[in-house]
């Protein structure tokens, strides 16, 4: 493989690694408040945490382009701070993959604590554990096929990321150049070789850890009759 | 010591307003047909519900009041629900270590052997709970209850989910817990049977309100009162183990009315125990019965009547304090001219040895 193909995989894998990270820490008190809330609003959050499951990326790009711009709001917050614009920056790529894959991480979540119920947490309570010993003890452990499915379908799902990136990354080697706009420029090259071995490898990737999410969850199915 | 409980709260279209008092040992149960509110008191207690307004204190330990609302991680308490919710990722010896590694510090504690004995698991902690029976699930879950050293022990209807195997294998275990823990125990039930065998103090939980609160004996045979005035209607009444009669298998148990005479009892000479007599299993004569085949028959002094519909009649009798409940018909009550005060003998066809 070239070594700026190389340099591209890396630079995939870190993106995904890194926005699943974040999502997990982010989308587990998300999905925990949406899964026990009965805030009157609580369908507008969800919608809006789904949004990205029906939004062309380019759409949704295009406003993180406008937003992380130097002319944009958050843009001209992070320039008066002191800081750097994101657009076309690897942090403005986590940032967007974020947002991209959202609903991915959010919704196995929600739907693993809201599966868990009140009984075990109120049992815990009355056994003398305190909410934040509930949530660590009783509710993450109970809720782990959530957390693996979670996990997985994030890290997926960024891996396969394009107008997301293409709006607002462009493809700087090394910065923003992942493996999708890499395809896509080997294509535009006519370099189909080239294409096929990164396109045929994130197929095999995507589908093992597909495998993994159903195997797991088959598991459960299992676990529960 | 009491217990204090005042809740009023509404849930859709039922309404709670209970308010009682209880004696903060042995147990006492809240008795009354599904719906009546049990659960939700119960959970009230617990601090499982939101009830503003409420107030519970177990001595002068006040857990809610117009300032104080203690959360139920702190409450010293244990509870066990009506399907035994063990934590499932968790073996039956993690269930328990749980329980352990939460106990309250400041309150009497109960050892993980002593639990373990009482409840008869020790071939159990390493299964998981999903291998486990209904019976099985339950003791664990009360073992669990009870590891976390609670002032207070609550618990719903937890053989109401068993089948009859499953119950008769809890039951025993409930009594020693009764009998070797000085935990007071809140117990909800809507069965008959298992009240009169476990409650000492009994209180009457109907469409959301405490209609009756007293022992168990007294609140059972109260003819005003519901449950004498059901087909299950029956008192009970507490004896102590005088002898045997090997050659027939019979034991002699005497109560303050006399001496009853039952199919053997492996009990040691002197023990307390406690009998169940149904009100439709006692009939009445005016003269003591010669050449009958019935072996208990007591004299007794009517105390109360009570109409339960046009033809049957409720007859609460005295026995030297101790209250039975007789079931005839109105037209044998009026042929003997049942009156209060009027001297009467009772036969008891049959009696139950709870414990």
């Amino acid at each position: 493989m070239a070594a700026e193909d190389l340099t591209a995989l890396r630079l995939t894998l870190e993106l995904a690694a890194v926005s699943t990270l974040i999502l997990l820490v982010l989308g587990t008190p998300l999905a925990w408040w949406l899964a026990h809330s009965r805030f009157r609003l609580k369908a507008a959050v969800e919608a809006l945490v789904a949004l990205p499951l029906v939004l062309p990326p380019t759409v949704l790009g295009f406003y993180l382009l406008v937003a992380l711009g130097t002319q944009g709001p958050v843009g001209r917050l992070i320039d008066a701070l002191g800081g750097r614009a994101l657009a076309f920056t690897f942090a403005g790529l986590v940032v967007g993959s974020v947002l991209y894959s959202l609903p991915f991480v959010v919704q196995p979540l929600e739907n693993a604590f809201a599966s868990i119920g009140h009984r075990p947490l109120e049992v815990a309570a009355t056994l003398g554990a305190s909410p934040w010993d509930r949530f660590w003890s009783v509710a993450v452990p109970l809720a782990r096929r959530g957390f693996v499915t979670a996990a997985v379908l994030g890290f997926a799902h960024t891996l396969g990321e394009f107008g997301v990136v293409l709006m607002i990354g462009g493809s700087i080697p090394g910065e923003t150049r992942v493996l999708s706009i890499a395809i896509y420029e080997h294509v535009e090259a006519l370099e189909y070789g080239r294409a096929h071995l990164l396109a045929g490898g994130l197929l095999v990737l995507s589908f093992a850890l597909l495998l993994v999410v159903y195997s797991v969850n088959r598991k459960y199915v299992v676990g529960k009759s | 010591m009491t217990l204090e409980a005042r809740f009023r709260m509404t849930r859709g279209e039922f309404r709670l307003d209970a308010r009682l008092e209880a004696p903060a040992r042995g147990v006492t149960a809240v008795f009354g047909a599904s719906g009546a509110g049990k659960t939700l008191l119960l959970r009230a207690i617990a601090g499982l519900e939101e009830a503003p307004g409420g107030y519970f204190r177990i001595g002068d330990e006040v857990w809610q009041s117009d300032d104080v609302f203690v959360p139920t991680h702190r409450r010293p308490l244990g509870y066990v629900f009506q399907e035994a919710s063990l934590f499932e990722h968790l073996s039956v010896r993690g269930n328990l270590d749980f329980a352990e590694r939460r106990r309250r510090r400041a309150s009497k504690r109960v050892e993980r052997a002593q639990a373990v004995k009482l409840l008869g698991l020790d071939n159990l902690l390493d299964r998981a709970p999903e291998n486990l029976s209904g019976g099985e699930r339950q003791r664990v879950a009360i073992a669990r209850a009870i590891l976390a050293s609670p002032r207070l022990l609550l618990m719903d209807e937890p053989l109401s989910a068993l089948d009859l195997t499953g119950r008769a294998e809890i039951l025993p275990f409930l009594e020693d817990l009764h009998h070797e823990l000085e935990i007071p125990i809140v117990y909800v039930s809507h069965a008959a049977d298992e009240v009169a065998r476990l409650a000492d103090h009994l209180v009457l939980l109907e469409s959301g309100r405490v209609t009756a609160s007293g022992p168990v004996a007294e609140i059972l045979t109260r003819v005003d009162l519901s449950p004498a005035r059901t087909d299950e209607a029956a008192a009970v009444v507490e004896a102590v183990v005088a002898g045997d009669d090997r050659e027939h298998e019979l034991s002699y148990l005497d109560f303050p009315g006399g001496r009853f005479t039952v199919a053997r009892a492996a009990r040691p000479i002197g023990s307390s125990v406690r009998l169940r007599v149904l009100a439709r299993d006692v009939s009445l004569t005016l003269e003591r019965q010669e050449g009958t085949s019935i072996l208990n028959i007591f004299e007794a002094r009517v105390e109360e009547l009570a109409d339960l519909d046009r033809s049957q009649v409720a007859v609460k009798l005295d026995l030297a304090g101790v209250r039975l409940l007789s079931r005839v018909t109105r037209k044998s009550a009026e042929a003997l001219e049942l009156a209060p005060g009027k001297r009467v003998f009772v036969q008891i066809k049959a009696v139950a040895l709870l414990r």
